[in-house]
């Protein structure tokens, strides 16, 4: 009886995809397909989910690749190499001096500079062979150079320094209760909260209470970010749903 | 207590069931609650509209398709009212997932709404691998960061990007963002560095950490996920996927919190139940 | 040899990123943009090893007959076919119309959104189930919750609309105004500390990555 129940639901599905995809097309019936694959992990695990998933991640790695050969690889570094080596096999640069032509660059046009990214970038494959595994560290190395610095600096800017200097407010502001009170809580939460974070002496006496009135600010902050959070997952949702209603099955108009 | 031990080894399948339902059914028959539009998502149209007509803005859409939901209604109301002002839009996408969604939203409004020319009135130029590296080298010149558009076209000789040059040449930065990087890398790396103008629609997950660069006027405005995107198209006096997604949000968001209160109730009463039965014991 | 060049690439290469936010003068901002290049395009070879990666990891499962070896297939099968049709198309892969946009379209956009879809059903069941209010923090974490999450949706404003009919002082009580209240000052004032806070230890941390005392990086290779 469950297995006449089972392949009765089987059929009903298959004849709803036959349905929407002799009217909708055959590439949204593959998406919406697809889609209650993955929707079938809520009842159980099953090979539906584990061929989706597996193909997603085939798919994305694939992807991954192609986007950053042909947007990255290629014209921000083969294409102005093979531009600058052209341009000096060309006439009129009999002239130049050797350092000219493989030194000189100014911004936006690197010339002969260009081989060291190439060359690092390659490099970063010796991760393959053990033995030779120490010289992508050299690759490893730039991009952590140049991170460090930019969020260093990043960080310090936009993050302590602007945030420090508005949280600068006045404690009374003329005829305006509601905001006077705002500010005067803000900073309270604000300071406490700071001091929740200092960990260089124990959180014992006028130290120990104003890092627990800290943490109670902190929590408020945490139960807001989980109402966020709830409403992010939620939307994701109902935008597939919004997908199979509207694009395959065609019974809303979004 | 009887009536606790029936949710003993619950199974949660009928709690997706329940979610499943209570999503399902606003979408096919809307409940029409009504809207509110709370201060952020009217800061950020207000910034928009304060845009002089005709100027330039970037607008980076960095997100992929998990976060379409929440982010291509926001993307598309903001990019109708940017070409409503003859605005001069250059789009750009950090993410790896994102270009291909952030392409059809842009062009189904750019060409399909408002029948504008890729090249003069907007641009996409699409990826660039670096995260926070590629915005700080745009400060140079969005050219020199992004040789060649999505469809693979040289940008330098583009009549957009001849004005569009850096951040010297816009009004306004648009960052439209699902996490890393987004808003906060654009904040740190191009507004305090360069004091561009600055407004940003986001996920939910991502709105609350954003709050303080509202508050400390880096950022001019902030739509936070679906509720954002659906106030945003209601003081455009727009009815659009965001707006009609709301009811269902509605219902879900009581849903889990009668669960949180559900789930409470049930460890009190057992707790008590517990404490009773030791209190019996001889 | 092999630490202390990298560590020296490192040192300076972040000394020289930190004096570009400083010094507006070419001698220091065209090497600074030159190094940006750098790593835009270092970073995108390293997606591409990712994907490499991937290949080699799954080819050698499936030579050793792993458990569930027959899903690596369907693998190897989706990543050649993006590689291959991605290879062919070219520059203009990504243009509409193409045979890689329509793989893009039908198979990764559907499978990323509903993979994260997934994540709703998860997040009510486990409100049922884990959320568990056992100290005075914890409930303070729990009304927070409630409050954001029915004042951030319509059914807030329409549950509490009662509430313009009372005097104008008592309109905050209306959820909608409770849940912008609690964004704005106790939420915002947490989440400035945390900001502030951690811009500190990404500071330190910076420095110390740049002056070499942090060298995790490396990987313990030797």
């Amino acid at each position: 009886m469950r297995q006449m129940a089972w392949a009765g639901g089987l059929l009903a599905v298959a004849a709803v995809f036959a349905l929407a995809g002799f009217t909708r097309g055959f590439s949204v019936t593959l998406a919406a397909a697809l889609t209650l694959c993955i929707f079938s992990f809520l009842y159980k695990d099953n090979p539906f989910y584990k061929f989706a998933e597996h193909l997603f991640v085939g798919v994305s790695a694939g992807y991954y690749i192609i986007l950053n050969f042909w947007t990255v690889i290629v014209p921000n570094l083969w294409d102005p190499l093979l531009a600058t080596f052209k341009g000096d096999v060309g006439p009129g640069n009999a002239h130049r001096a050797w350092w000219e032509v493989v030194f000189g660059a100014q911004l936006g046009e690197y010339r002969y500079w260009l081989l060291l990214p190439g060359l690092f970038g390659v490099l970063l494959f010796t991760r393959f062979v053990p033995k030779l595994a120490w010289l992508s560290r050299w690759a490893l190395a730039i991009i952590i150079g140049v991170y460090a610095g930019i969020k260093t600096t990043g960080f310090a800017q936009g993050d302590l320094v602007a945030q420090a200097e508005d949280s600068m407010r006045t404690f009374w502001i003329p005829g305006d209760v509601a905001g006077s009170l705002n500010n005067i809580i803000f900073t309270l939460g604000l300071v406490t909260s700071l001091v929740f974070f200092f960990f260089s002496k124990e959180h014992k006496g006028a130290l120990g209470l104003t890092a627990r009135v800290g943490i109670f600010f902190l929590m408020v902050s945490f139960g807001a970010g989980y109402g966020y959070t709830v409403m992010s997952r939620i939307s994701l949702l109902i935008g597939r749903f919004q997908f199979l209603l509207d694009n395959w099955l065609g019974l809303v108009r979004f | 207590m009887a009536g606790a031990g029936r949710f003993e080894g619950f199974d949660r399948r009928w709690l997706f069931l329940v979610v499943w339902i209570l999503v399902m059914v606003p979408l096919v028959r809307p409940l029409m609650l009504p809207l509110v539009v709370t201060p952020p998502a009217q800061a950020y149209h207000d910034a928009i509209e304060a845009i002089p007509d005709g100027s330039n803005v970037l607008l980076s859409a960095d997100y992929d398709p998990g976060a379409l939901p929440e982010l291509v209604p926001m993307t598309k109301t903001t990019l109708r009212r940017l070409f409503s002002k003859r605005c001069k839009v250059v789009v750009t996408c950090l993410w790896n997932g994102g270009p291909g969604v952030v392409d059809q939203a842009v062009r189904s409004v750019a060409e399909g709404e408002f029948h504008l020319t890729d090249g003069e009135d907007f641009a996409h130029l699409g990826y660039k691998a670096g995260n926070e590296s590629v915005m700080v080298l745009m400060g140079q010149g969005f050219a020199n960061a992004f040789p060649n558009d999505y469809r693979g076209r040289p940008t330098a000789a583009m009549p957009i990007m001849q004005r569009v040059r850096d951040y010297g040449s816009i009004a306004m930065l648009v960052s439209i963002s699902a996490g890393y990087p987004g808003t906060k890398e654009w904040v740190q790396q191009v507004q305090a560095r360069f004091h561009v103008r600055m407004v940003s629609g986001c996920t939910a997950v991502s709105a609350p950490e954003y709050y303080p660069y509202l508050r400390s006027g880096q950022l001019l405005g902030l739509l936070g996920g679906m509720a954002g995107a659906a106030e945003y198209e209601r003081v455009t006096g727009l009815t659009g996927p965001a707006t009609r997604g709301m009811d269902a949000q509605s219902l879900a968001h009581v849903f889990v919190a009668v669960c949180i209160i559900a789930g409470n109730v049930l460890q009190w009463t057992r707790r008590r139940a517990a404490a009773g039965g030791a209190r019996g014991q001889p | 040899m092999k630490r202390e060049v990298p560590l020296l690439v490192t040192a300076v290469i972040g000394i020289f990123m930190i004096l570009s936010f400083f010094v507006p003068h070419q001698a220091v901002s065209v090497p600074a943009d030159f190094l940006l290049q750098c790593a835009v395009i270092v970073v995108a070879f390293g997606y591409v090893l990712g994907g490499a990666n991937a290949l080699r990891i799954n080819i050698d499962l499936i030579s050793k007959k792993a458990p569930n070896w027959q899903y690596k297939v369907v693998l190897l099968i989706g990543l050649l076919t993006m590689v291959v049709v991605g290879a062919v198309e070219g520059r203009a892969f990504q243009t509409p119309g193409t045979r890689f946009t329509w793989l893009y379209n039908q198979l990764y956009v559907p499978m990323q959104s509903t993979m994260f879809a997934l994540l709703a059903f998860f997040i009510a069941s486990a409100a049922f189930r884990a959320f568990r209010i056992r100290t005075a923090e914890a409930g303070f974490l729990a009304v927070a919750a409630l409050l954001v999450m029915i004042g951030r949706v319509p059914i807030g404003n329409w549950a509490t609309g009662w509430v313009q009919q009372l005097p104008p002082w008592l309109h905050w009580v209306q959820l909608p105004n409770v849940e912008e209240w609690i964004m704005n000052v106790p939420q915002n004032a947490a989440k400035r500390a945390i900001l502030m806070g951690a811009a500190l230890g990404v500071m330190a941390t910076g420095l110390r990555v740049i002056l070499g005392i942090e060298r995790s990086y490396l990987s313990g290779e030797e």
